[in-house]
């Protein structure tokens, strides 16, 4: 139907033939993967599938070993700031010393440039990112006292700080409880609305269809990607997840039927 | 004119804070045994440098020993990434090889000079005031003293240039990669500086006193403290406080001053480990023992809560039979009730326990919320 429309728009993020390799061992093999502007977007697949590979790829935290990777049309330069980074939770060290606020202003550091501080301006700016995540409370909380939730929205909040039109969240549902998940899914379309792409590594495929509206499956090789309902057909997610997906793919076949 | 006793007493502060300022982001990033191995590996880099100059003091051993660390540095990266060996292992293979290469050549071809282990391993500090510093004709002090300044000041500049740069690479790489901050060059600035601020303060406290200027005040620091720039600040006065101390415990047992000063600060380490007011073990141990009695005072109440809806007989709430029914050992039932009585949860009447109006209403809280 628009279609063709779709494809005059520029992709947020344009990734083509995208081979990235360990030691010769290919992680990702020939990937070609299109996010459209303004959409939730998920990664899926099983562990081992290169999500998180491929997201640092897009953000040349790795280098790939063929292929090309486009955003917004034009090779990525972190300096650009076009890209809003969430990376997992468990990637930081939560004993550091420091509070929720000075978390939330590193995602303003890259604004900043070299050798500048942060001022009031800054501090401002976070607070305000802290009241739209609900942890205004929180912010001189030393980050080491924070639960699992209340650490994915600060660094949420931080995402919002960099003020980015495209966010990549590695997983930034694992290991929060279901309100939780809840208040991030409104955040995100929020997001959404404020016509930012978001591109999520996501693990749950019952809660695929109701959040994101756009989804790759992924295992090394692109195995689907379009819309949700598009995409999660029983052949796509046994592709995806081979002979493990028989009861996967039963239930979500259910999913998809309804 | 200062006496030579207040210039090594200067010279060991100096030191000590140019070893833990840098010392602090090691602790943070947990590369602790980096310093370990920048500081034996440098020795290969001096004796190399010394070769081609002939000079002990040239300022080229300096050039020489760090590009030696900054080698350390990256062997050991590059050992990491064949993902064959860990990171520990791979310190512990690399540094141990260039700083025998060192010493064998110290063997064979420097006998003539001053370089000895004994100097390499613990330095001699106390004989730093003999090699003065003699501009235009005047003597303004002893040279590592200036030399020691200097890498200080190195130091001091780095760290507040790239404040953010240095906290954000330390705390996330990732995002601090996503954001164009270049943390591996972050990384190697680190190390140089790491490096240079071993091999100055090699000649007065030697390679293994160094590790120990970089690791124990910072780690002392990162008890007592929740922001990383008073961790920078608490970190060097515990180490001034190490150096004077150490000067002066060297004193009273004639013993060497470097090592005097490692050991105090291993003191002061253990002396906070201890007694830290939030991370401390006595604190720790305390909260524990506290949320064990707390835990105990809700579950008493409520037990006479129930008590009470059931009209149990009174044999229940006697003091006596608590144990019995809760299963509780004598000292733990006693140390509960007692508990109980300070936060006003219950209170004796004779033999028997009453909940009091407000443990009645913290009770029927406790039910409600479990």
């Amino acid at each position: 139907m628009n279609a063709k429309t779709k494809q005059k728009t520029l992709s947020a993020i344009d990734v083509h033939d995208l081979t990235v390799a360990y030691r010769e061992k290919p992680v990702l093999w020939d990937v070609d993967f299109q996010a459209p502007q303004g959409k939730l977007l998920a990664i899926v697949g099983p562990n081992g599938a290169g999500k998180s590979t491929l997201i640092k790829t897009i953000l040349g935290l790795i280098k790939p070993a063929a292929g090309q990777v486009l955003v917004m049309g034009k090779e990525y330069k972190p300096q650009s700031r076009l890209i809003g980074y969430v990376p997992q939770r468990g990637t930081v060290d939560w004993d550091f010393p420091t509070n929720v606020l000075d978390v939330v202003m590193m995602g303003g550091y890259g604004q900043l440039g070299w050798f500048k501080r942060p001022g009031k301006e800054e501090k401002r700016l976070a607070f305000q990112c802290l009241e739209k995540v609900g942890m205004a409370d929180f912010v001189n909380r030393q980050i080491s006292q924070l639960s699992g939730g209340q650490q994915q929205r600060v660094f949420i909040a931080r995402a919002f700080m960099q003020d980015a039109p495209i966010y990549l969240m590695d997983e930034p549902f694992a290991g929060v409880d279901a309100t939780t998940e809840k208040s991030i899914i409104e955040l995100l379309r929020e997001l959404k609305q404020n016509n930012k792409t978001v591109i999520c590594v996501h693990h749950d495929l019952q809660t695929l269809k109701e959040y994101f509206d756009w989804v790759m499956l992924l295992n090394i090789r692109r195995i689907a990607l379009g819309s949700v309902t598009t995409v999660l057909t029983p052949e796509n997610l046994r592709g995806a997840y081979g002979g493990r997906a028989a009861f996967l793919a039963g239930k979500d076949e259910e999913d998809v039927k309804k | 004119m200062i006496s030579p006793q207040v210039e090594i007493m200067i010279l060991a502060s100096l030191t000590a804070v140019a070893c833990a300022l840098p010392g602090v982001f090691l602790v943070l990033r947990r590369v602790a045994l980096m310093s370990d191995a920048i500081s034996h590996a440098i020795l290969l880099g001096i004796v190399l440098a010394f070769f081609v100059t002939k000079n002990l003091s040239s300022p080229l051993l300096i050039v020489g020993a760090t590009i030696t660390g900054l080698l350390t540095v990256t062997l050991t990266e590059l050992i990491i990434k064949t993902r064959k060996l860990k990171k520990d292992a791979a310190i512990g293979i690399v540094f141990p090889l260039l700083f025998s290469i060192g010493v064998i050549l110290i063997n064979q071809f420097a006998n003539t000079v001053h370089i000895d282990a004994d100097c390499v391993l613990f330095g001699e500090i106390a004989f730093t005031p003999f090699n003065r510093l003699i501009v235009g004709g005047v003597d303004i002090g002893p040279q590592s003293m200036w030399i020691m300044a200097g890498i200080l000041a190195l130091n001091i500049i780095f760290i507040s240039l790239f404040y953010k740069e240095l906290k954000i690479a330390t705390f996330d790489v990732g995002l601090a990669a996503s954001l164009g901050l270049f943390p591996a060059v972050i990384h190697y600035g680190l190390m140089t500086l790491v490096s240079i601020t071993a091999v100055g303060a090699f000649e007065s406290v030697g390679s293994i006193l160094v590790v120990a200027l970089m690791i124990v005040p910072p780690s002392s620091a990162y008890l007592l403290t929740n922001r990383l720039s008073h961790m920078l600040f608490i970190s060097a006065g515990l180490g001034v406080i190490s150096a004077i101390g150490g000067y002066f415990t060297a004193q009273i047992f004639d013993a060497n001053i470097a090592g005097s000063m490692a050991t105090v600060s291993g003191v002061i380490f253990f002396i906070i480990l201890i007694f830290a007011p939030e991370n401390g073990l006595l604190a720790k141990f305390i909260v524990k023992k506290w949320t064990r009695w707390d835990f105990g005072a809700s579950t008493l109440s409520v037990h006479l809560l129930q008590a009470e809806w059931s009209h149990a007989e009174a044999t229940e709430l006697i003091t006596g039979h608590m144990e019995d029914h809760m299963s509780w050992s004598k000292q733990y039932t006693s140390e509960v009730i007692a508990q109980s009585i300070q936060e006003g949860l219950i209170k004796k009447q004779g033999d028997k326990l009453m909940l009091t109006s407000y443990g009645r209403e913290k009770a029927k809280n406790s039910i409600s919320k479990g």
